[in-house]
């Protein structure tokens, strides 16, 4: 199915939670805040959060900035 | 000398507030704001790169245990960018410290006022502690204050110009109206500019570029460590009046005839 991450098409296996995409893609949990159709998903929610086809995510970590 | 900034209830002994931005690598930032001797950082919040191999992350080299992370807005244009990445940045449990910026134009990089008054209310419902990027405007800065910010931070300059205070008149009345910290925001360029800022009164300044792209950003870092220091002492000394005349040092009487 597709969903969309950060900005960008991508295809994923059906019955993905948010945890095992993080892990997919090498991405430390507790480094980053994850988005999902414009609503924030708290970390200890991650295991249960069962992505749908069309499901926008936005993935944010904190960068240098002033 | 018990001389603390206090922000949202916390004290700081550090009155420099520095930015992450521009350094060549994390460990060039950790080791210019370890020697700035700053106890609050500024980061931005941004999407990870998930095709990036390297997930180095900059809390990596900057443990939140150790330093106050203050998340910005900057990039955002709009009160609902800014409010929706202050809510993001809260999320990754850093505390409830945000600088609001919301830009108005990308040449000047001032802040769009109406919008950054809506975003502050917003926020500071939501239980945000708001440190507000502002022109150098006492009317705004006041409006911000009664909405219940936390500080207040006019500019200087423009953000990255490196012009030092071109109205310190402006912060002088700011800083005369304001019961929260007023603390200089953008535009220093060099130690002495921090200095000023720190001399007419101001509670603190926060920089980024003039570290940063200093040629060596290390011993710039440690400069501005020493001027805002030598500015606040001098503050707290107070000063001489600036006088047209002469008055002699040396003592008149005694003199051989």
């Amino acid at each position: 199915m597709k969903i969309k991450l950060n900005g960008e098409e991508k295809e994923i296996a059906d019955g993905v939670t948010l945890i095992m995409l993080l892990e997919q893609l090498k991405i430390r949990p507790a480094r980053v805040v994850v988005e999902r159709n414009r609503d924030i998903v708290s970390r200890d929610a991650y295991g249960a959060t069962l992505l749908r086809e069309g499901d926008s995510l936005e993935i944010v970590h904190f960068v240098g900035g002033g | 000398m018990d001389d603390f900034l206090l922000i949202a209830g916390n004290k700081y002994r550090s009155r420099l507030i520095v930015g992450t931005g521009k350094y060549k690598d994390f460990s060039e930032t950790k080791r210019a704001i370890e020697v700035s001797g700053a106890e609050i950082v500024t980061v931005a919040v941004r999407r990870v790169n998930i095709t990036d191999p390297n997930k180095e992350n900059l809390l990596d080299y900057l443990d939140p245990k150790k330093f106050t992370i203050l998340p910005n807005t900057a990039g955002c244009y709009n009160a609902d960018d800014a409010v929706r990445t202050c809510r993001l940045a809260r999320e990754a449990g850093v505390g409830k410290l945000v600088k609001l910026e919301v830009i108005g134009d990308d040449k000047t990089l001032f802040p769009d006022i109406p919008a950054t008054l809506e975003a502050a209310k917003i926020l500071v419902k939501e239980g945000f502690d708001v440190l507000p990027y502002i022109t150098d405007d006492p009317i705004t800065a006041k409006k911000l204050e009664d909405i219940g910010c936390a500080a207040v931070m006019p500019l200087a300059a423009p953000i990255g110009s490196g012009l030092g205070i071109r109205n310190p008149y402006n912060i002088r009345i700011i800083l005369e109206h304001s019961t929260v910290p007023v603390i200089v925001d953008a535009g220093v360029g060099t130690a002495s500019d921090a200095a000023i800022a720190m001399e007419i009164g101001c509670h603190g300044v926060l920089m980024n570029t003039a570290i940063a792209s200093a040629k060596d950003p290390i011993l710039m870092a440690e400069a501005m460590r020493q001027g805002v220091e030598a500015g606040r002492k001098a503050f707290l000394a107070g000063r001489i009046p600036k006088k047209l005349y002469a008055t002699a040092s040396s003592p008149l009487d005694g003199m051989l005839n």
